[in-house]
């Protein structure tokens, strides 16, 4: 065996494990789940081939609409909430100021905390009666509130929940700080630029690409949301925080629709491609993503 | 000019000062709801539910005077409070914590040892082995980084089912065995920066690819392990979907799924219990936080390549 073939083989070899457990794990469930959606699959009789039946059913489900919508709202918030504060925060945390080490910890930190942990100890926060929100809303004056009772109100408590763990947008926008060279600020400082016109128009078009990355990654991950509303509205309440998530998880496993799930799944995916797609679009346009490969 | 100059520093003390404020703010307003979830879990339960902003809580004799802060009695009287609550939850008839307990454990050793054992394997054959259609390969695994796994789930639970695996804990830990897309990125980036003359001079002294990978490759690349194994650590552990889906026994149940059952059990009534099993539930994960710190911050192994 020549040298070119032999590394050949043993790159092959060794990359074999990632392409099998991705064939395996990913890919084939992906095509399954394609074929499961044009049929009424039970998983307990053997399907029958429905055509697109499972989609025509969805453009007439009011849930499904509603499911949607809730969950766009909530990935659409809860990235541009969280592209926003961590790039405040990452500004403030270059500013040598005291006590940047603790707060910086903290700030990780919520990222760690188990979905579950978080969700109970946020249920007990939005208590209307003892929680510590309505504690704090009371002391300035304002009356508390039904954070997680009240139809108008729950999607937007379980979207200031989700910016509790934004430590990792944080760590993205840092890193991406830390890139922009010194020397630029220099000359802008030279040029007497102001402190915010720094910020405007020196910080915010270098760091752009890592802020698109972010928000990228911020509303794919939001449209899978599950734990949160699972765990502490179960939904509701009147299905306001229902996410896709929940209903794919409600057909398919308690009520044995998994044709129908899947079929719910491939629209979940499809919105996840398009909104990557439309925020790179629109990157490109604005020169956000200059710099990125 | 002293006026102006006066004026000038006054008024940078003062943002300074403004900076300040917000940082400590927002860092208190984070740290919040872990400092709540702590401290309920040390309280009686009536004072769980007692709402204020109180730190430490109300505590009563048996006469019903109150105790004084600064008395032996209430500080004995909290930690035996503290205690019950601990001992309550871990002992609970209606959850069964401990095993949940060593579920976890058992589920996230097998995740994370497979996991950093497999995409250190397919990492070096990504950026120390050269061959055609190499990077071609790997835009396929950063294109599956992009791809949430909560796309998958029902396809993979008809799978799962097909092989058997249906109500036993492989399907939260196996699929970890073949790497994953982020351990793999981040290790193939790290091994890019390692001197290629390292490995090379271990090659011409008869050493293999595994002998290269072994000596050479995954000693001076401890930190980045550290970081795979904590963020898959953190990933399983912390995971609910997966066990609530692939598992369907209580004697199998992780301490996530676990924490929800108790907590719904409970209709979230004697909070000083739930908040001390969601202590238990998080305590692990920070412990390694905390721990692997130092090892994730340690420049010395890096700046050693870089020389």
């Amino acid at each position: 065996m020549t040298r070119a073939r032999r590394e050949l083989f043993t790159g092959l070899a060794m990359v074999s494990p990632w392409v099998v457990g991705t064939l395996v794990f990913f890919a084939g469930p992906a095509v399954v789940s394609a074929v499961l959606s044009l049929t009424d699959s039970t998983l307990l009789e053997p399907p029958v081939w429905v055509g697109a039946g499972n989609y025509v059913e969805l453009a007439g489900d009011g849930l499904f609409w509603r499911c949607l919508r809730n969950t766009v709202v909530f990935a659409v918030a809860s990235a541009a909430g969280s592209v926003v504060l961590s790039v405040a925060l990452a500004l403030l945390l270059e500013e040598p100021l005291r006590g940047r080490g603790w707060v910086r910890a903290v700030v990780f930190a919520p990222t760690l905390v188990p979905a579950v942990s978080a969700c109970v100890t946020w249920t007990w926060l939005y208590n209307p009666e003892f929680g510590l929100v309505n504690t704090v809303a009371r002391g300035v004056g304002l009356s508390g509130r039904d954070w997680l009772g009240d139809a108008r109100l729950a999607l937007p408590a379980l979207i200031v929940m989700g910016l509790w763990t934004i430590g990792t947008s944080l760590l993205v926008a840092t890193a991406a700080l830390g890139g922009v060279p010194r020397s630029l600020y220099e000359a802008a400082d030279l040029d007497g630029v102001s402190r915010w016109g720094r910020v405007r128009h020196v910080t915010l078009p270098l760091i752009a690409p890592a802020v698109l990355f972010n928000a990228v990654m911020g509303v794919i991950w939001g449209l899978q949301v599950f734990t949160p509303p699972q765990v502490m509205t179960r939904g509701g309440p009147a299905d306001s925080t229902r996410t896709l998530a929940i209903y794919v998880y409600s057909s398919g496993f308690l009520h044995g629709r998994m044709g129908y799930a899947s079929a719910m799944a491939w629209v979940q995916v499809v919105v996840a491609v398009l909104a990557a797609l439309l925020l790179v679009r629109f990157g490109r346009r604005h020169g956000f993503s200059r710099g990125v490969a | 000019m002293t006026l102006g100059a006066w004026g000038t520093r006054a008024r940078r003390a003062a943002v300074r000062a403004g900076l300040t404020l917000l940082l400590w703010g927002v860092g208190l307003t984070f740290l919040a709801p872990l400092l709540a979830m702590a401290l309920i879990s040390l309280r009686p339960e009536r004072e769980a539910t007692a709402g204020g902003f109180n730190v430490l809580p109300r505590l009563t004799g048996p006469g019903g005077e109150e105790r004084s802060v600064a008395g032996v009695a209430y500080w004995a009287d909290l930690a035996g409070a503290a205690r019950e609550n601990y001992v309550g939850a871990w002992e609970s008839p209606v959850a069964d914590f401990p095993r949940y307990f060593h579920n976890s454990a058992f589920v996230a050793t097998m995740a994370v040892v497979g996991m950093v054992v497999s995409s250190c394997v397919v990492a070096y054959g990504f950026s120390r082995v050269r061959w055609p259609g190499r990077d071609a390969l790997f835009g396929v695994v950063l294109l599956t980084l992009m791809v949430p796994p909560a796309v998958v789930v029902a396809p993979q639970y008809v799978l799962f089912k097909w092989l058997g695996w249906i109500g036993t804990s492989l399907p939260l830990w196996a699929p970890a065995w073949f790497g994953g897309a982020f351990g793999v990125f981040l290790l193939r980036q790290f091994f890019m920066t390692i001197p290629r003359e390292l490995d090379e001079a271990a090659r011409v002294d008869g050493a293999t690819h595994v002998g290269v990978l072994l000596r050479v490759i995954v000693p001076m690349s401890a930190p980045v392990i550290a970081v795979v194994a904590l963020v898959q650590f953190a990933s399983v552990w912390n995971d609910f979907q997966g066990p609530l889906l692939f598992l369907n026994h209580q004697s199998q149940y992780t301490l996530a799924v676990g924490l929800q059952q108790f907590h719904q059990q409970h209709g979230g009534t004697p909070w000083n219990l739930v908040m001390a099993a969601s202590v238990i539930v998080v305590a692990p994960v920070m412990l390694l936080y905390v721990l692997l710190r130092g090892t994730l911050t340690r420049g010395e192994v890096a700046g050693g390549v870089k020389e």
